[in-house]
């Protein structure tokens, strides 16, 4: 349940919700808790919301661990 | 140690030296060492990769209290039960607490009987049907960690600076470093040693757990979700434990920083207080929980609504309590896998699935 996915932001709006590509899929995010996030930055996403700002390198290594144990991203991590 | 365990990982000659240097440290520890993964999500990686079976005979790893859907009490489900029962009512939650069961339902079951509930993966989603449906309240299901509570709080600055009428949250909301002093003073546990969650750590970075070090001379590694950085984690408190020290140390600093997320703990501060909580298994732990601060009790459920709430009735030889404490490992409960499975569970260790019942079950963790 405590399980971020790293996407990487695509736009922000005035409103500081971002859209973002999370292993292929366009979400909306919130970016109140990261407020140095700009775009073409990674961030860990929990339920809708960065939480942090990661290494791209680090997002590409977390997204192949997803890719492998799926269960991990299970009941609504995203 | 078995080729196939080595296989399993993206760098096996990485992972064969963890292990030879765990197997080392621990023959030159030469006594028991139990080591607890606090976070579920650990549980999941720990038994997916089958580490129990490779770790030399006197390293322990026990699952922990680390699963926020497991450690809710069930008079807090019940709660949040009695809302459905509220014609005005929709209650939105993670999918995660819709099976658990309560004294007597859950929220899956009040579903299927017509009540008006429905999962959502963020918050920012149930905003969205409080705008929709003005004529409904909207009651989001708070349950979480230090990682989930930011952004509940953020979410509701968000529905004050829109100043929708129709939203509120019941919360269950709790502060894991408050469970782990439990833990550590529990005398039906030794804990020589603790893997620390990463997501929880990465809103509060290090300061909040270094009472275990300073206080308890326990130490504890930060580790991310690969089953090498696992391994990496355990290496480093076998080292500690070798040299006689105890560090909160960061071994998962890609997704940690030392001093977390000020931005987010700062969140959390201006929504909610510290307040007393009950856990499933712990008890009542003062100051382990939140509460949402007097100025905003508009948004707090529980305060916004009567509820008639059932009294609590705890699932019948369920040993959950027990498996979040450490105090057995899920095969010690007597109904594991037999009258309790993950179709028909009946304890939340065995419905989520970061539960450790879920997760023994599933990878076969023979323990
Ligand atoms: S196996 Fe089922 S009944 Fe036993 S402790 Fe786990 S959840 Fe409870």
């Amino acid at each position: 349940m405590c399980l971020a996915i790293p996407a990487r932001i695509e736009s922000i709006d005035e409103d500081r919700v971002a859209s973002v590509d999370i292993m292929g899929v366009k979400r909306q995010i919130a970016v109140d808790l990261v407020p140095k996030a700009q775009i073409g930055d990674y961030v860990l996403v929990h339920a809708g919301y960065g939480i942090e700002i990661v290494s791209e390198e680090f997002a590409q290594e977390t997204i192949d661990l997803i890719r492998e144990f799926p269960e991990l991203a299970m009941d609504g991590a995203l | 140690m078995s080729t196939s365990f080595l296989d399993s990982f993206r760098d096996p000659a990485l992972a064969k030296d963890l292990v030879f240097s765990i197997e080392k440290l621990a023959e030159s520890l030469g006594r028991p060492i139990n080591i607890m993964e606090v976070c579920g999500t650990h549980t999941v990686a720990i038994a997916r990769s089958g580490f129990r079976s490779v770790m030399p005979e006197n390293i322990r790893l026990i699952s922990g209290p680390g699963c926020p859907v497991c450690v809710t009490a069930n008079k807090d489900i019940d709660e949040m039960i009695a809302m459905t029962r509220l014609p005005e009512v929709t209650v939105a939650t993670f999918g995660d607490m819709i099976r658990v069961p309560g004294s007597s339902t859950s929220l899956l079951a009040r579903k299927s009987e017509g009540a008006d509930v429905q999962v959502v993966y963020s918050p920012l989603d149930a905003i969205n049907l409080a705008k929709a449906n003005p004529e409904r309240q909207i009651v989001f299901i708070g349950v979480g960690f230090e990682t989930t509570t930011p952004l509940i709080a953020a979410t509701l600055e968000r529905v004050a600076a829109l100043n929708l009428e129709n939203f509120s949250v019941i919360g269950a909301h709790k502060r894991v470093p408050l469970a782990l002093e439990v833990l550590v003073n529990d005398p039906q546990v030794t804990l020589d040693a603790l893997i620390l969650p990463g997501h929880v750590s990465t809103i509060l970075g290090v300061e909040p757990y270094e009472f275990l070090s300073s206080q308890y001379g326990i130490p504890g590694a930060i580790t991310g979700f690969e089953p090498v950085d696992v391994l990496q984690g355990i290496a480093m408190l076998l080292e500690q434990l070798h040299r006689g020290e105890a560090q909160i140390q960061i071994a998962y600093m890609r997704g940690v920083r030392e001093e977390g997320n000020p931005t987010a703990r700062a969140a959390i501060d201006r929504m909610f207080e510290i307040s007393d909580a009950t856990w499933r298994g712990l008890g009542a732990i003062p100051g382990s929980g939140y509460r949402i601060r007097d100025e905003y009790a508009r948004y707090d459920a529980k305060r916004r609504f009567e509820l008639e709430v059932e009294k609590t009735i705890e699932p019948k030889g369920c040993r959950c309590g027990d498996v979040l404490r450490g105090v057995i490992s899920p095969n010690g409960c007597p109904l594991f896998g037999k009258v309790c499975v993950p179709e028909n569970p009946v304890g939340p260790c065995m419905v989520s699935s970061e539960g450790s019942c879920a997760a023994y079950y599933r990878y076969q963790v023979q323990d």
